[in-house]
């Protein structure tokens, strides 16, 4: 048996699927934080089910270019049961989506999500008349809280079970005649109802492209016919075909959501003051930059408290092992090695790690991100780009492969590409540990700013070159701004543990490996033959020690094995006794803008091709060199 | 009728028209924005920043482009409306 839960952009279809599937599919505030679909069997009453998390539409008929893989789903896949997740605090809006979905004619329920915030916004909802007005089951819900969600899914198995199919609300009367003319001249030309008739010819008069593709390849003479009925349509009404249809379905909506709804006054509660402050004209940017200069120095107090102890015991460990094993010996070079791999991970990556991805799973949690796309809209129309076009940058300081992947949230092809390339230059948590673990600790917290800061101007520059050379409209900022909210304690560790297992599971294992591989290399002197080979770059460009050459090759994989191995190619875990401050600048700057990570090609290669993402490497690494040498002379010229 | 962006904060403004191509159109019926609802101007971002606007208890941010492409009524001032002549879809750019 298989659900599908379907609803528009932040309506708390994740949270709803995290509650029978376990934390997967990371949620957050803000509407588009799920751009894949995620699959889950799960035990509901005893009967094992799968549940499907697609992304979330706004309507059937979606607007951005390539959204059409959540409807293509709902249209073509098998599955038993639609669970429709409706924001039950913006049920006029809603209802459209839930209207256009009981057109699938498939077995549907409701989930009247957010039932709390309806509450606030002063609306009462009954239910028990919503479900007699759209002929499906409601089931009131909590999702945060998990009020409700056992009885969703026990109607759920239910009604699945007895396969009762939905069927399509009345719209207009001019429109449902309009329907039928086209939906008969599709029967009569042999078209099966697999996806209903009626609606296909919905999405015909409302001349979505998809489906005029497909249907007026196979009979092109419909098209003269089919666009006759619309126009008969517009006539009537003034407004184009899909105007008229996407009106009446409003007007349905607005009067069910009347019939079911008890207005009493909204409570202004500390979410309304909040805003006032956070979206105030005078207000807004200093707070903004207050509480991201508020992040950023706690991840470097908090690291740092945790680094110095644990560096200090990992350095004793090591010189404890290396009296028992020699490290002239290969099995002495194996468990150094490994050794360095474990501590690295935990004493100079997980103290960085940790605090900022709590950080950030705040941020995301609390709906504040929608917030800075706000406020920086104007700045980014600087750039070419649009408000919009933040969330995936403030993402990229988390990993770059959800950045590029969020890119999907902006409408027009051409921001996106911009925009997952400017990602990809965004330190993410494994250059921050980087910049935290070299520059921030060695040479002081003014310095990390410093490269974040140098990072952005690139960063705006980069955006300007490109929006300027790159053809295409940017449509401009169109987002929902959804209500704050207190970050969920449970959801916040969740979150944060879905990440960190992805480090120990994934990066760690490889850590320990490539030290491993380092010190073996080092031990049969292979590693010189490869550093002597990058010595050209390293050496006589950067100005850095010969041993670096592997570490830069190792970072290509996860960037904060730079640093790891780093450790284990100079044989101290005290940087600063091998490498002076003008190198340690030197190379981070190189190691925060030279190529992105093997996952962040994978994906951009999938999202943007492999022709972009080879420019990008390619133009990455270039960059790096120029900005690292400016940095050496800079640094020398200036600071010593 | 006056653009969107050029209403002060506070105001109850009526949705009388919405320019731009189809795409603009859809996106914005989809969150809510028809022709002839009532939206409340919340907040205006300066420096020609975005809108803020409040519109059946759920805030959408509007750029200042999408904003002017919107026509609204203020207060009341109700007149009949005023419809254009259907044209070929073009995508405003």
């Amino acid at each position: 048996m298989r659900f599908v839960l379907a609803g528009q952009p932040n309506c708390g279809k994740s949270t709803i699927f995290n509650s029978v599937a376990g934390y997967r599919a990371a949620t957050a505030n803000f509407p588009g934080s799920s751009t894949t679909f995620t699959f889950s069997r799960a035990l509901i009453l005893g009967r094992e089910v799968e549940v499907v998390d697609l992304p979330g539409i706004y309507s059937l008929t979606s607007s951005t270019e390539d959204s059409g893989k959540a409807e293509g789903y709902l249209l073509e896949e098998s599955y038993d049961l639609i669970i429709n997740v409706v924001d039950a605090s913006r049920l006029g809006r809603s209802l459209e989506l839930t209207m256009q979905l009981l057109e699938l004619e498939r077995p549907m329920i409701v989930a009247l999500n957010m039932m709390d915030e309806a509450a606030r916004h002063g609306m009462e909802v009954n239910h028990e008349k919503l479900s007699r007005q759209i002929g499906v089951p409601v089931v009131p819900t909590v999702g945060r809280r998990g009020l409700g969600l056992k009885e969703l899914f026990r109607r759920a198995l239910q009604h699945a079970h007895q396969g009762e199919e939905s069927f399509a609300l009345t719209l207009d009367r001019e429109v449902e005649e309009a329907l039928e003319e086209v939906a008969e001249l599709l029967e009569a030309n042999g078209f099966g109802n697999s996806v209903p008739r009626r609606f296909v010819a919905e999405k015909l008069l409302e001349r979505d492209p998809h489906f005029e593709r497909e249907i007026y390849a196979q009979h092109p003479e419909l098209k003269k016919t089919v666009r006759g009925v619309a126009s008969v349509l517009q006539k009537a009404h003034g407004w184009s075909a899909d105007q008229v249809i996407s009106g009446s379905r409003h007007a349905v909506a607005h009067c069910i959501e009347e019939e079911t709804v008890t207005l009493e006054r909204p409570r202004i509660g500390w979410r309304e003051w909040a805003d006032r402050v956070f979206l105030h004209p005078w207000t807004g940017g200093p707070v903004m930059v207050a509480i991201l200069g508020l992040l950023f120095w706690v991840v470097f107090r908090v690291g740092q408290r945790l680094e110095v102890p644990l560096v200090e015991l990992t350095d004793q460990l090591a010189a404890a092992l290396a009296e028992k094993l020699p490290p002239e010996t290969l099995l002495g070079t194996l468990a150094g090695g490994a050794l360095n791999g474990i501590a690295g991970g935990v004493a100079i990556v997980l103290p960085y790690l940790l605090p900022f991805l709590i950080g950030l799973a705040i941020l995301e949690d609390s709906g504040y991100l929608p917030r800075i796309a706000y406020i920086l809209d104007n700045f980014m129309h600087r750039i070419g780009l649009h408000g919009k076009s933040v969330l995936p940058l403030i993402l990229g300081y988390g990993c770059s492969v959800p950045a590029v992947l969020s890119t999907r949230i902006l409408e027009s092809r051409r921001d996106r590409r911009i925009t997952a390339f400017l990602a990809s230059f965004i330190p993410c948590s494994a250059r921050t540990i980087v910049i935290f673990g070299l520059v921030a600790a060695y040479m002081g917290p003014w310095w990390a700013l410093g490269i974040y800061l140098l990072n952005l101007f690139v960063v705006v520059i980069l955006g300007n070159v490109l929006a300027r050379t790159m053809k295409g409209a940017s449509p401009g900022l169109i987002l929902e701004i959804p209500e704050l909210q207190v970050p969920n304690l449970k959801t916040l560790v969740a979150k944060t543990w879905l990440t960190l297992k992805e480090f120990i599971t994934i990066a760690w294992p490889l850590l320990v490996v490539s030290s491993i591989v380092l010190g073996v290399l080092e031990w049969a002197h292979g590693a010189d033959a490869v550093n002597a080979l990058l010595s050209p770059l390293t050496v006589t460009l950067l100005g850095l020690p010969a041993a670096v050459g592997l570490t830069l090759v190792f970072g290509i994989l996860r960037k904060e094995l730079t640093l790891v191995m780093l450790v284990q190619a100079l044989g101290t875990a005290h940087l600063s006794a091998v490498m002076t401050d003008g190198q340690m600048l030197t190379f981070t700057l190189f190691v925060v803008f030279y190529v992105p990570c093997v996952a962040t090609i994978a994906v951009m290669a999938k999202e943007l091709g492999w022709r972009d993402t080879a420019v990008i490497s390619a133009f990455s690494v270039v960059l790096a060199a120029v900005i690292a040498v400016t940095g050496r002379f800079g640094y020398a010229l200036f600071f010593s | 009728m006056m653009a969107l962006d050029t209403v002060d904060v506070k105001r109850q403004v009526r949705v009388m028209m919405i320019d731009g191509g189809h795409r603009v159109r859809a996106h914005l019926n989809t969150l809510g924005i028809h022709i002839g609802d009532w939206l409340t101007v919340v907040e205006r971002a300066p420096f020609r920043g975005p809108v803020l606007v409040e519109i059946n208890g759920t805030r959408l941010a509007l750029g200042r482009g999408v904003a002017a492409k919107i026509q609204v009524e203020v207060d009341g001032a109700l007149q009949p409306l005023v419809r254009r002549a259907p044209e070929s879809e073009t995508e405003q750019r």
